[in-house]
Order: C-alpha cells, then sequence, then structure tokens
C-alpha cells in the first residue's frame, strides 16, 4: 500500500488546503507539511527496497478497466526509486522554498504543487501504459498553470509553447499506446501492462516496432529535450517561478529518460537498433550545441537551462549506446542533474529575489557579501562541469565509458563518438566558470550592496542538494547497487539476441 | 605506518573542514597555525611512511572502499606506496607544510586570512591524492582537485578583474589537456580491462604500439596542461595573479610537476609506444628555450620566475623524453626546494616592498633583507645549475642523458638553455638587491620579513643545498637506487664512463658561467648597458617582450571564434529551430482562423464531415490492420 500512499497522500492534502485557505500562512504551512510526509514515505519505501533484486517490488495491482484489460498497477525497481525519491525531495524543496517567495493565489499554487506531485511520482511508477500515459499528462497541466499564472512577463506565449510541444509529443505516444494495445493479442486478451507487453513482445513485428518506438521517441524527445526538439525548455525557464524551473529541469525532464528506459527499450529492441545511429547523433550534436548556445547566454536561467540541453545529450547518449556502463551513466546523470539543476535554478533565483536582475552583465561582485551563496554556488557550479569528487563526474564519465565502448556492427563507433562527446566537457567549463566569473566575482556593486547573505529557509533548502551533491560523488556505490540489478534486466531485454534472430 | 597512509591526506582534509565551517566566525587568524599544524603532522608521517618504504617495504596497496563498480568496471579508492610515491609524498608534505608556516606571515594583514586557510589545506589535500593513487581515475580525481584548488586560489583576490580572468584561464586551459587525460584513460581500461597501474604494466604486451601511441599522446596532452608545457602554457605565467606562496606551492612545487609524474608513472606505457617518447623530449626541449628566452626581459619578478618554472619543467619533459624518467623525478625533487625558495623569496621582497613587483623600482635591497637576499643566492645559484648546489646534480643529469641518448641537438637545447636560465637568474638577483635603489621612497620603507617567513627560507636554503646530494655520485646515486627499479622497469640504468660525465658537466657549468658573466656585465656594469642591446635587437626584444604574441593568437583567434560561432548557434537556435516551430504555430492558427469559415451552423454539413473522417479512419485502420496481421 506504500506507493499508492505516496499517490494519494499529496491528493488527500489538497482538502486541507481549500479548508484553510482563508490564511495563507496556513496554506503554506499545510503544504510544507503534505511534501514533507510524502517525502518520509517516499524513504520508507527505500529502506523497505530489496537491494540485488531485479524485478518489480512493492506491486499494487487491480484492474481499472476490466472491459479494457487496463490495470491500475503499481511498482517500483531499483531504476525508478532513485527517480522517486529525488522527486520527493526536489518537490519539497520548491514547497518550502516557495512558502517565502510566492505572495499571490497561494492556495492555488500549493494545490497545483501537490498535483503535479501526484503526476510525477505517478509516472515512476506506474506499470500500466495507459496510467503511465495519465499520469505523463498530469504533470502537464499543473506546471501550465503555474507558469502561466506565476511566471514572468512573456510567461503566456512560453507556457503555451511548453504545453503545445509536449502534448505533441504524448498524443503520438497515445496513438502508439492504442496501437500496441491493439497489437498486444487478440480481441479480449489485449493488455496495457507493461510485464504482460514484455513477455508477449514477440508479437511486435519488425515494422510495427520501427514505427510505434519513433512515435514513443518523439514524445520522450521533447519531454527530454532532445536536439533539435528543445526550443520550448529556455522559454519556459526564463518565465517559470523558481520553483517551477526546479521540478521542470530536476525532474519532468527525467519522465523522458525514464520513458525510454522503462518503456521503450525493452518493448521494441528491434525499433531500438533502427533509430540508435540517428538518437546517438542527436544526442552528440545536443551536448556539444547546448554548451555552444549556453556559453553565449546573456540571461542567468537561459544558460543553465541549454546547460540542461546538454546534459540530457549525455542521458540519451548513455541510453543507446546499449551497455552497462553507458546506461548506468545515464540513470545516474538524470539523478545528479535532478540535484546539481535543481540547485543552480533554486540559487538563480534565489540571488533574482534579493538583486531583482538575472542578466548577467547586470550582475557581478556577489561573492564579496555572500559567503555562503557563494560557497553552495560553487559547488552546484563544479557539479555542473563535471568535477570529479561530485555527483556529476560519476554519470557524466561512465557515459562517456559507455560511449567509448559502442561498437556498432556499421557506422561511426566508439572511438569518434567518445571523444567528441568528451569535448563537452571541456566547453561545460568554459560557460560555468565564465558565469561565474560575471556573476560572483569582480568588484563589489552598490545597488546591492547591503543585501543579506542566504536566510535560514534558504539555507534549509540548499544543505540537503549541496550535501548530496558532495556524497553521492564521494560515494556512489550504494545508489549505484539498488539501480545495477534492474538495468541488467532491462539491458538483457534491449539487446537480448533472441529476438533480433527471430525476425530477420 | 604504510597502512594508516591515508591518514596523510586526511589531515588536511579535515584542516580544510574546521576552516571552513569555522573559520569565518570563530577561528579567524587561528586558522593558519591549524592549517599549518596539520600539514606539519602530514609531513611527519610522509616521513614515516618514506622511511618504511626505504627500510625495504616492498609496493602496497592500501584499500579504503570501493568507489565506482559498474558491469567489469571497478575503481577502488585506493593508495599505491612504492618508492615513487614516497618521494612525492615527502616532497609534497615537507614544502607544503613550509609554504603554510611562511603564509600566516604573508598573508597576516589579508581580509579572507581564513579563506586562504581553508583553500590551501585543501589543495594539499587533492594533490596527495593525486600522488597516493593506484589507478588513473583516482590520480584524475586528485588532477581536477588541484586544478579547481588552483582555480580558487589564483583568484583569491576575486575582487580584481585580472585575477578572476586568469583563475578561469588556468582552468579551461587545464581542461583541454583533460580531453587528452579522459581519451587516455578511458582507451587504457578498454584495452587492458583495468585503470589500475599495477595491472595495467603488467598487461603493457596486450596492446598494439599503435594504440599505445594513442594512450600516451593523450595523457601527455593532459601532462602539458598541467605542466604548462607548449601549447597549454601560457595560463601559467598569468596565474601569478595569485598571492605568492600559492605560487611557491602549486605553481612551482607541486601541483605543475603533476604531468611529469603522471609520464614518469606511466613509463612502462611510453616505453612499449614507440613515437611518443621523442615527440614528448621535442616538446619539453622546445618549452626550456622558448620559456627560458622570454624569462630573459620579463621585469615583474615573478614573471621571471613563472617563465623558469616553464623553462625547468620543460628539461623535466626532456628527461622523460631521452629515457631517464630518474632524472626527471630527481630535478622535480630539487626543483620543489629551490623553486619554492625563489617564489618565496620573491614574497619576501614584495612584502617588504609594499606590494611593488617590478624589479626596475628595486635595486640595493640587499643591505636591508639580507636573510632574503642570502636564501634567493643559494636558490638562484641551484637554478643556474652551479656546483655543487642541487640543481646542477639533477639539471645535468638530464642534459647529459639527452647527450648519452644520442639526440645532440637536444643535448645543445639543454646547454643553451643552462646559459639563459643563469643569465635570467642573474639579472633577476642582481635588479633586485645590487646595484643602488631606483626607487628612494620605497627602498626606505622596505624592510626584512619576519622571522616565520624567513625561516621557511632558511630550511628551503638548506634543501636546495643538500637536496643534490641524493642523486651523488651521478647516476649511481640513493635516488637512482631508490625509484630507478619503479621507473625503469626495461632499459637498465646505463653507467657511463665517469670521465664523459666530467667532461658533460664541464661543458654545462661552462655555458651557466657565460650566462652568470654576461648578466653581471650588462646588469652590475653597464657594459653593455642592457637598453642599447634592446635598441639594437629590436624586432626579437618585441617578440619577446611580448611573448611571442601567444596569447593574442588565442584571445584573438580562438576566443573569438568561440564566442563568435556560440553568437551564431544561438541566432541559429532562435531565428531557424525556434523559428519553424513558431511559423508552425502561425500556420497552424492561420488555419484554424480558415477553418473557423468551415463552421456554418448547418447540422449536414457537420453530419457529412463526420462521416468522411470516420470513413478515413477506418480506411487508414483497415490498411493497417492487414499490415499488421499479414
Amino acid at each position: 500500500m506504500l506507493l499508492t500512499a505516496l499517490v494519494l497522500i499529496p491528493a488527500l492534502g489538497i482538502l486541507p488546503i481549500l479548508l484553510a485557505s482563508r490564511s495563507a500562512a496556513a496554506v503554506r504551512v499545510i503544504a510544507v507539511a503534505v511534501t514533507l510526509l510524502e517525502l518520509a514515505v517516499s524513504l520508507l519505501v527505500a529502506a523497505r527496497f530489496t537491494v540485488g533484486e531485479a524485478g518489480f517490488q512493492m506491486v499494487e495491482s487491480v484492474p481499472w478497466l476490466p472491459s479494457l484489460g487496463v490495470r491500475y498497477e503499481l511498482g517500483i525497481d531499483g531504476i525508478s526509486l532513485t527517480l522517486l525519491v529525488m522527486t520527493t525531495l526536489l518537490t519539497f524543496i520548491s514547497v518550502l522554498y516557495s512558502t517565502k517567495v510566492i505572495t499571490t493565489r497561494v492556495t492555488e499554487f500549493m494545490i497545483a504543487f501537490l498535483l503535479l506531485e501526484i503526476g510525477m511520482v505517478g509516472v515512476f511508477m506506474a506499470l500500466d501504459l495507459f496510467l503511465f500515459y495519465v499520469f505523463f499528462e498530469l504533470m502537464l497541466i499543473p506546471m501550465y498553470l503555474i507558469i502561466g499564472i506565476w511566471g514572468g512577463p512573456r510567461r503566456v506565449y512560453s507556457t503555451l509553447k511548453f504545453v503545445l510541444f509536449t502534448l505533441a509529443g504524448s498524443l503520438l505516444m497515445l496513438v502508439a499506446i492504442v496501437a500496441v494495445y491493439l497489437a498486444s493479442g487478440p480481441e479480449g486478451g489485449r493488455t496495457l501492462s507493461l510485464v504482460d507487453l514484455i513477455a508477449g513482445r514477440g508479437r511486435f513485428s519488425a515494422d510495427f516496432q520501427v514505427w510505434v518506438f519513433l512515435a514513443f521517441a518523439l514524445a520522450f524527445a521533447i519531454k527530454l529535450p532532445m536536439f533539435p526538439f528543445h526550443t520550448w525548455l529556455p522559454d519556459a525557464h526564463v518565465e517559470a517561478p523558481t520553483a517551477g524551473s526546479i521540478i521542470l529541469a530536476g525532474v519532468m525532464l527525467k519522465a523522458g529518460g525514464y520513458g525510454f528506459i522503462r518503456f521503450a527499450l525493452p518493448l521494441f529492441p528491434i525499433g531500438v537498433q533502427a533509430w540508435l545511429p540517428v538518437i546517438i547523433t542527436l544526442s552528440v550534436i545536443g551536448i556539444l550545441y547546448g554548451a555552444v548556445v549556453a556559453m553565449v547566454q546573456k540571461d542567468m536561467k537561459k544558460l543553465v537551462a541549454y546547460s540542461s540541453v546538454a546534459h540530457m545529450g549525455f542521458v540519451t547518449l548513455g541510453i543507446f549506446v546499449l551497455n552497462e556502463q553507458g546506461m548506468m551513466g545515464a540513470v545516474l546523470q538524470m539523478l545528479n542533474h535532478g540535484i546539481v539543476t535543481g540547485g543552480l535554478f533554486l540559487f538563480v533565483g534565489i540571488q533574482y529575489e534579493k538583486t531583482h536582475r538575472r542578466l548577467i552583465a547586470e550582475l557581478g561582485g556577489l561573492a564579496n557579501r555572500w559567503p555562503l551563496y557563494t560557497t553552495c554556488f560553487a559547488v552546484f557550479t563544479f557539479a555542473s562541469l563535471g568535477l570529479p569528487g561530485l555527483n556529476g563526474f560519476v554519470g557524466e564519465f561512465l557515459v562517456l565509458l559507455g560511449a567509448f565502448r559502442f561498437a556498432p556492427p556499421t557506422g561511426l563507433g566508439g572511438s569518434f563518438w567518445g571523444p567528441v562527446a568528451a569535448l563537452g566537457v571541456i566547453l561545460a567549463a568554459v560557460y560555468m566558470l565564465w558565469m561565474f566569473q560575471r556573476v560572483m566575482l569582480g568588484p563589489v556593486r552598490e545597488a546591492y550592496a547591503k543585501l543579506p547573505d542566504l536566510s535560514p529557509i534558504e539555507m534549509a533548502c540548499a544543505v540537503p542538494l549541496v550535501v548530496l551533491t558532495v556524497v553521492l560523488g564521494v560515494f556512489p556505490q550504494p545508489v549505484i547497487a539498488v539501480i545495477e540489478p534492474s538495468l541488467k534486466h532491462v539491458l538483457a531485454l534491449a539487446t537480448d539476441p533472441s529476438i533480433q534472430v527471430a525476425v530477420r | 605506518m604504510v597502512n594508516l597512509v591515508w591518514a596523510i591526506p586526511a589531515l588536511p582534509l579535515a584542516a580544510f573542514f574546521v576552516n571552513g565551517l569555522f573559520g569565518r566566525r570563530w577561528l579567524k587568524q587561528a586558522t593558519g597555525p591549524i592549517a599549518a599544524g596539520a600539514v606539519g603532522a602530514s609531513a611527519l608521517m610522509a616521513t614515516a611512511v618514506f622511511l618504511e618504504v626505504l627500510g625495504g617495504r616492498a609496493q602496497t596497496t592500501v584499500v579504503l572502499y570501493q568507489w565506482i563498480g559498474v558491469g567489469d568496471f571497478r575503481i577502488d579508492i585506493a593508495a599505491l606506496v612504492d618508492p615513487l610515491s614516497a618521494v612525492m609524498l615527502l616532497v609534497v608534505t615537507v614544502v607544503s607544510f613550509l609554504v603554510h608556516v611562511y603564509s600566516i606571515g604573508y598573508m597576516s594583514h589579508d581580509h579572507g586570512f581564513h579563506r586562504f586557510f581553508t583553500w590551501l589545506p585543501l589543495f594539499v589535500f587533492a594533490m596527495l591524492i593525486l600522488v597516493l593513487a593506484d589507478n588513473y581515475l583516482l590520480m584524475f580525481v586528485g588532477w581536477e582537485g588541484v586544478g579547481v584548488c588552483s582555480y580558487l586560489l589564483i583568484g583569491y583576490w576575486f575582487e580584481r578583474h585580472e585575477p578572476s580572468v586568469a583563475a578561469k584561464k588556468a582552468f579551461v586551459m587545464n581542461r583541454i589537456g583533460d580531453w587528452g587525460f579522459t581519451i587516455g584513460m578511458v582507451t587504457t581500461f578498454l584495452v587492458f580491462g583495468s585503470m589500475n597501474f599495477v595491472d595495467v604494466f603488467h598487461r603493457v604486451g596486450m596492446a598494439s604500439q599503435a594504440v599505445l601511441t594513442v594512450i600516451c599522446l593523450a595523457f601527455f596532452l593532459g601532462a602539458c596542461g598541467k605542466s604548462a608545457q607548449l601549447p597549454l602554457s601560457s595560463w601559467l605565467p598569468d596565474a601569478m595573479e595569485g598571492p605568492t606562496p600559492v605560487s611557491a606551492l602549486i605553481h612551482a612545487a607541486t601541483m605543475v610537476t603533476a604531468g611529469v609524474y603522471l609520464v614518469a608513472r606511466s613509463t612502462p606505457l611510453f616505453e612499449a609506444a614507440g613515437p611518443a617518447l621523442p615527440i614528448v623530449a621535442a616538446v619539453g626541449a622546445l618549452t626550456a628555450i622558448f620559456a627560458a628566452t622570454i624569462a630573459l626581459v620579463q621585469n615583474d619578478i615573478k614573471r621571471v620566475m613563472a617563465y623558469s618554472t616553464v623553462s625547468q619543467l620543460g628539461y623535466m619533459f626532456l628527461a622523460l623524453g631521452v629515457g631517464a624518467p630518474v632524472a626527471a623525478m630527481f630535478h622535480l625533487a630539487t626543483h620543489a626546494f629551490f623553486k619554492a625558495l625563489l617564489f618565496l623569496g620573491s614574497g619576501s621582497v614584495i612584502h617588504g616592498m609594499q606590494n611593488e613587483q617590478d624589479m626596475r623600482k628595486m635595486g640595493g635591497l640587499r643591505r636591508k633583507m639580507p636573510v632574503t637576499y642570502w636564501t634567493m643566492l643559494v636558490a638562484g645559484g641551484a637554478l643556474a645549475a652551479m656546483p655543487p648546489l642541487a640543481g646542477f646534480w639533477s639539471k645535468d643529469e638530464i642534459v647529459g642523458a639527452a647527450f648519452l641518448h644520442g639526440d645532440t641537438l637536444l643535448w645543445g637545447v639543454g646547454v643553451f638553455t643552462g646559459a639563459l636560465t643563469a643569465f635570467y637568474v642573474t639579472r633577476a638577483m642582481v635588479l633586485t638587491f645590487h646595484g643602488e635603489p631606483r626607487d628612494q621612497h620605497l627602498y626606505d620603507h622596505a624592510h626584512e620579513s619576519p622571522a616565520v617567513m624567513t625561516l621557511p627560507l632558511i630550511v628551503l636554503a638548506v634543501g636546495s643545498v643538500l637536496a643534490g646530494f641524493v642523486g651523488f655520485p651521478p647516476e649511481a646515486g640513493f635516488i637512482h637506487g631508490f625509484i630507478g627499479p619503479v621507473v625503469q622497469l626495461h632499459g637498465a640504468a646505463h653507467h657511463p664512463e665517469y670521465t664523459v660525465i666530467a667532461a658533460l658537466a664541464a661543458v654545462s657549468v661552462a655555458a651557466g658561467l657565460i650566462g652568470i658573466g654576461i648578466g653581471l656585465a650588462m646588469y652590475r656594469g653597464r657594459r653593455p648597458d642592457p637598453a642599447a642591446v634592446a635598441r639594437l635587437t629590436r624586432p626579437v626584444y618585441r617578440l619577446l617582450v611580448n611573448k611571442y604574441f601567444i596569447d593574442e593568437l588565442y584571445d584573438r583567434r580562438f576566443v573569438a571564434f568561440f564566442t563568435g560561432f556560440g553568437g551564431v548557434m544561438s541566432a541559429f537556435d532562435v531565428h531557424i529551430i525556434d523559428g519553424f516551430v513558431n511559423r508552425l504555430g502561425w500556420v497552424v492558427s492561420a488555419a484554424g482562423g480558415g477553418l473557423r469559415r468551415a463552421q456554418t451552423g448547418v447540422v449536414g454539413n457537420y453530419a457529412l464531415s463526420v462521416v468522411v473522417g470516420l470513413l478515413a479512419l477506418m480506411a487508414l485502420y483497415g490498411g493497417y490492420a492487414v499490415g499488421v496481421l499479414r
């Protein structure tokens, strides 16, 4: 019941918020308490998780639409557990930080955030394709409102763009889900349950897989986002309120990467093989392109947004080189990017709340007055550029190792993609340090010489992220041990030679 | 003691945490002694470890825990204690300790005192990880760690523009080298199935020479970045924006020698790879003479020392390239002492001259700063390779090795650069300490530094005299017997005739004496007058003063290219990719506007379109179902 509890807690939390809606202070306290409880339950789930098992655990399965064979089926494995805990943590931090900065329509904001949390935890637990789709869409609507109501000056354009992009992808996915459903068996025996679908994936012909995989891949590629489907991201981030940016970059992008690993890879191994050269190429382009474009950005948020495009390029690269190191790197990169980029967006937001400036040229010398802020921001900066010893390095290095190892029967192999992707690591240092220099260093500016350093609440938001950034860099192995069995299982399904032989 | 080797880096790390967490509010000036005490304790432990290894303890691996393990890729946090790392441990901790003590005095008036003593022990920690690592990836952790500390400490006075820029430049140029390091270590793993030094070196035979060459050149690119060799050398002189003790420790004695250590550590790979070593030798020799010529005309005392460091590092790579890794390590060790001393001495001068670094405003200071003068004289002599000072033994061995290796050209470069070295160090000493003061006001206020600063100078001066004797007699000294077996697996040390060695040494010393002689003649006797010489050789002089225009090339070409390229790509993103999206949105909404006219309100029309749509869907689905079920 723990997994259902994770879905229910935010839902039930909406009720007291509505009851207390007259007092903004009460609403804030309730929202923080609910997300804290959610975090605690997710940690309880983690504590009960059996490390070393490949399959799904704590599965809850009841018929939902029996006539269609759709089930309410939740379960977790090592991959989803990691992302689940990251989600509840980032949501808690976002809500906690928002208690300070959201002053209009507090009730609506908190309700939107709780709805968003339902969608996010659901996405990482759903084992039925239809249920997954429902949660996937559920994430979209609250975020649409969060950007559209509490966002910056161009919020309407940005949020509409964000929704249209994502909808275009998810409608394609819906079509694909219907196709999968129809192909899953004879009438009466059809299913959308992931476990059953994998068992019966021999029914999916090669042609079918190529096209259905493409539909799923487009949906996930837009969500991640992959080059060239990324242009909604910088706009959405620039306009989103800080909490929205943290969740958008920290969690929602990961739904794309997770979707690849959870559904696209095990269900359509032939589709994977067919599209893999394209995806690898776009990933590496994304790594370099995101970095080069980030380099010349004038707005801090845009810079971090483009750096996310580069980082997500590492995720898809790691997934599609189809070896253990690459895919492990991709999962770790998702987790670490959530922590580090969540932290970066948090700190850009904190800074903005104080100085009301976000253009790099208008900032400078912040380090003179804010030692605490500077220390935390420096940790995130160095983690983001992949400094060994901090968490960002582990995932990035494993992806690179996997990329070097990539050996396709035809076309360009790892000895090309590996070194080229590694160039992104140089560029990351350029754009991150250039931003750090222009924003943090240099003479102090009079306009904000007297602004205070981090407040206790800001510290409370920052410290968990800083600690995780260091700890996961120094001791990544416990997390790797949680992920590894499930990941091996997925990899075996995606590269199972018997399937390929049967078709060819 | 060896089993407790992890305590050596743990102590500075603890000092980092204590000073970082409590320094600003509570500890304040106490941070200095805390950091120095921790590093001092490390130095004592390192000495104990060194003695144990000396006592015959074989190679030991001390595993702390498993860091990363995915599939067949496994990396431990583990230390490899052998003679090579023992020497490095000793040099790093001893010099670090002395610099810490010195800094307590040098930084005493700085408002960021606690910050300085937070980062300096962190640097020591990272450097010790680099030295102790038993595999390439962990070494890379230390390698990048020292890079970050270098970044932080170069940019220590970050309120000013130049240090921030210099810090970023250093990190980015190092990153270019790290690209090579990454390629090198990943390829190493793919070829040998391990990144562990011991495993890899045992399996050298598994790889083809071509692959080994790729690996070695990739590693060497990393070494060029860290050790400021051409074409990645220009960050080091700029790094002088950092406080002088930082220049002494990081940018002279320890971090910049990491590239030498990397190549020396990887000797089995380099020996087996054919064309890699000659390239190392050529780059080293070229960098040595390149940097020495620039040092001839610098007026900033720290810049002279900085170019000198680049040049001396070039000597070390020359040694590695001609198959004399012992000589490289030997020179690394002696250079750590005398160059740290030259920097700290320069710092003492700067400290006493109200932060003036321009030698044209100095002169006659030996009367005001006798301790600084005499200790720097010793170090300068060592740099000029005058017997019996430390630099003589180690540098001569390098130049001699080039000759014995059959590379007469490289030998000639080495000897000539030796003369240049002797000249610029003489020039620096004369301009600073001799003659009449050229800025009477500064001179009147100049003073000798306090004991906390001069005592480390004296200790280093003793080291600059004695360190050379670990390599005596030449080619068969203590250091050859100690680390030779680690770095010379195949090519056994050659023992040439002593008459040959003596003859080679005589040539080198003569070249050095000529350099000193010209230096004295020009800057003490004004015969010929330096200004006249500069006028006479104007094109050359201009080239040297402008450092061969390398910075201009990098800034104007590469940086401008990349920012321009980034701008173009950004415009591409906004106008082409996103422009396509927006145009699509426009088309859709325009089409929606057009379709609005189809909303006639006549039910029959709607029914018709529903039927048409249904038929179309059925047709599509039918065709599809046929395709699937076929």
